[in-house]
């Protein structure tokens, strides 16, 4: 978006992420739930990756693995051009002070005993940056104005706010240490809909603000992801089917999953509705556990032929950073 | 078209530790035969409770206050909430399809028993004639292997397959309206296309009205051809969907269509949140509920009490003093 943006703040190649399944007593393992199989993208400073797909596509986990919270089967992981997939426990808590996590339900992810204030400042006494305890409390106060929550308020317990309140305080939280990226796991889809665009802009303005923030929006609403997103890439079954410019992917989208997800979301509009085209999906996701051959997508598709069924497409570059993962584009 | 139901006046409340909630209050509509209707509004407004109140299924501390709901030339409230008569009408010419396909099946019964249960109950048929005919419902709402499915449990479906479990139990007694409560908003973009298309199909193959309960706009713009917006438990506009989107003249609903985020827009476009929080329904003002997050208010909107629906068009109607069409432009703070 501006100067220093050929910088990569993430770098993903060839991710792997799979669990075990268990059996038995001895937890015998007898599968792999292979959540995400192989994913490589990059994420620039100051730009908002939007990461779409349907639940059970994997988004989630590539979110909990960039942030550490998992340890990848296989792939690495560049941040600020280090591989944090090989980091130790202990390294890994240094590097998670630059980045942050901003949660789905506000209801469930802040802590009912603990106080506003504390909430969000409890980041800056886990990293030792909290320093002494004027500073302390002129920090926590400045991020409550940040987010646009008045200062007076952290004393308050978090029953005491409403949706949108809580979800400003998960941001609060997720600014503290001044991270250069925020993964965003689905931060609005528990909010109503007036209160949604307030939480949009809140992020859009943060990103404006301050220098060199970068987020990872992993979300399931595309008309949302296209808004706050300047490239969005596409999942589907543990693989990046898509990933382009935002622009790009809603005007000339050309996996035919892609085609699908966005004529499956109606538009506010009937006039425009009138003559979109509508491609309806035949079935359902198949189980990560047992993933259909070659394409993930060909049992669904509507334009596989016999060959899709045998080979994994791989991502392809047709042009201005458009990629896609099909033999028939 | 005849009209199918009219609801006048519906008020229904919650007595709470904190005072009484008005959940609905004073909500009047209609629905005529074979029309796909959309009731739009956010968590709170009153949207499910009220079509609870048309099947009266509130439950204590619930009490349906006042009002009067019309079907078929009789007031459905002079029922015995668990009568007879009450038992006719609900789930049999009214169905429902609830928002958790997840909770809104019993899990000891499988699918065969919750479907039969139904028809031999509404329909008076045969255990074997039931059994044959749920298989047929099923395949008609689209489940593969219906014949060898039916013996499943809820458990052994998805929530997209059980939720057209739902669809097909609404229809089972060939009713004459048909309730989705948020019918697709637990599930996922390509499951919610597929289920929408199925109930629009269905509905007209039965002959069915539908009313779609959501807070997702761009559904109703897609199915609806009515729609009623809901604010604080009653409607503040009305009118066709081309009235509602072309022409949107309630604050609200202006609100609405400026703050969420669309899959077409152009690029740069801000969102325009509506500040502040929906009202408590207990300390409801008598003044417009919306008044405090009105960026179009005029000062006899502080004075007078919350206005009647009145006529903008057609059948175009808004609840609201100010003319937002000759004041758009300069929406004050």
């Amino acid at each position: 978006m501006n100067q220093r943006s050929d910088e990569n703040i993430l770098d993903i190649r060839d991710l792997k992420m799979y669990f075990p399944v268990t059996r038995g007593l001895l937890r015998r393992k007898v599968a792999d739930v292979k959540a995400v199989d192989g994913v490589s993208f990059k994420l620039k400073k100051d730009e908002t990756l939007g990461l779409v797909g349907e639940s059970g596509c994997g988004k989630t986990t590539i979110g909990r693995c960039v942030l550490g919270l998992y340890k990848p089967t296989e792939g690495r992981i560049f941040f600020e051009g280090e591989d944090i997939a090989t980091f130790t426990e202990k390294r890994l808590r240094q590097v998670r002070s630059n980045m942050a996590l901003i949660f789905q339900d506000p209801y469930s992810s802040l802590d009912p005993r603990q106080s506003a204030g504390s909430i969000v400042g409890e980041p800056l006494k886990i990293h030792q940056m909290s320093g002494s305890k004027r500073e302390y409390n002129d920090r926590v106060e400045k991020l409550f104005r940040v987010v646009g929550l008045d200062p007076s308020m952290t004393n308050r317990f978090p029953h005491e706010f409403s949706g949108g309140q809580r979800q400003r305080i998960g941001v609060a939280r997720a600014l503290a240490c001044d991270p250069d990226l925020i993964v965003c796991d689905e931060p609005i889809s528990a909010l109503d809909v007036s209160i949604q665009a307030q939480i949009i802009n809140l992020l859009e303005e943060l990103q404006d603000r301050v220098q060199g923030l970068s987020y990872l929006f992993i979300a399931h609403d595309l008309s949302v992801v296209r808004h706050i997103s300047d490239r969005v890439a596409v999942m589907y079954l543990g693989h990046i089917v898509e990933i382009c410019k935002a622009r790009i992917l809603y005007e000339n989208p050309l996996h035919p999953y892609t085609r699908a997800l966005l004529s499956a979301v109606p538009i506010a509009d009937p006039f425009v509705e009138e003559s979109r085209e509508r491609i309806i999906l035949k079935g359902e996701v198949p189980s990560p556990l047992n993933p259909p051959s070659g394409c993930p997508f060909h049992p669904r598709c509507f334009m596989a032929v016999e060959e899709c069924s045998q080979t994994l497409p791989e991502l392809r570059d047709i042009g201005e950073g458009h990629e896609v993962a099909c033999i028939r584009v | 078209m005849a009209e199918l139901l009219k609801v006048n006046n519906l008020k229904t409340q919650f007595r709470t530790e904190s005072g009484v909630v008005k959940a609905v209050d004073g909500l009047s509509y209609y629905i005529d035969e074979q029309e796909i209707v959309g009731l739009v509004g956010e968590s709170g407004c009153g949207k499910s409770v009220s079509q609870l109140s048309v099947m009266q299924l509130i439950n204590a501390p619930g009490e349906i206050v006042g009002g009067e709901v019309i079907f078929e030339g009789k007031n459905l409230l002079e029922y015995e909430a668990n009568g007879p008569q009450m038992r006719t009408v609900r789930g049999a010419k009214i169905a429902m399809i609830f928002q958790e396909p997840m909770t809104s099946l019993n899990p000891v019964l499988t699918i065969g028993q919750q479907l039969v249960e139904m028809l031999i109950l509404h329909m008076k048929m045969s255990d074997d004639a039931a059994r044959k005919r749920a298989i047929e419902l099923m395949s008609m709402v689209g489940i593969p292997a219906a014949a060898n499915r039916i013996d499943d449990y809820p458990h052994h479906f998805s929530g997209g397959m059980r939720q057209r479990v739902m669809i097909a139990m609404g229809l089972s007694c060939n009713p004459k309206i048909l309730i989705a409560d948020e019918p697709t908003t637990a599930l996922d973009v390509t499951t919610q296309a597929q289920l929408l298309e199925l109930m629009k199909d269905m509905v007209q193959r039965f002959h069915a009205s539908l009313v779609i309960v959501t807070h997702n706009l761009g559904v109703v713009a897609r199915y609806a051809q009515r729609i009623y917006i809901m604010y604080a438990g009653r409607i503040v506009e009305s009118g066709t969907t081309k009235d509602i989107f072309g022409n949107p003249r309630h604050p609200y609903t202006i609100g609405l269509l400026q703050c969420i985020p669309r899959l077409d827009e152009e690029e740069g476009r801000k969102l325009v949140p509506i500040e502040g929080l929906p009202p408590n329904l207990i300390s409801m003002p008598s003044t417009c509920a919306f008044l405090p997050r009105c960026s179009y208010k005029v000062e006899k909107c502080a004075r007078e009490p919350w206005p009647e629906l009145s006529q903008v068009e057609g059948n175009h109607y808004i609840r609201c003093y100010v003319n937002t069409k000759e004041k758009a432009g300069e929406p004050k703070k």
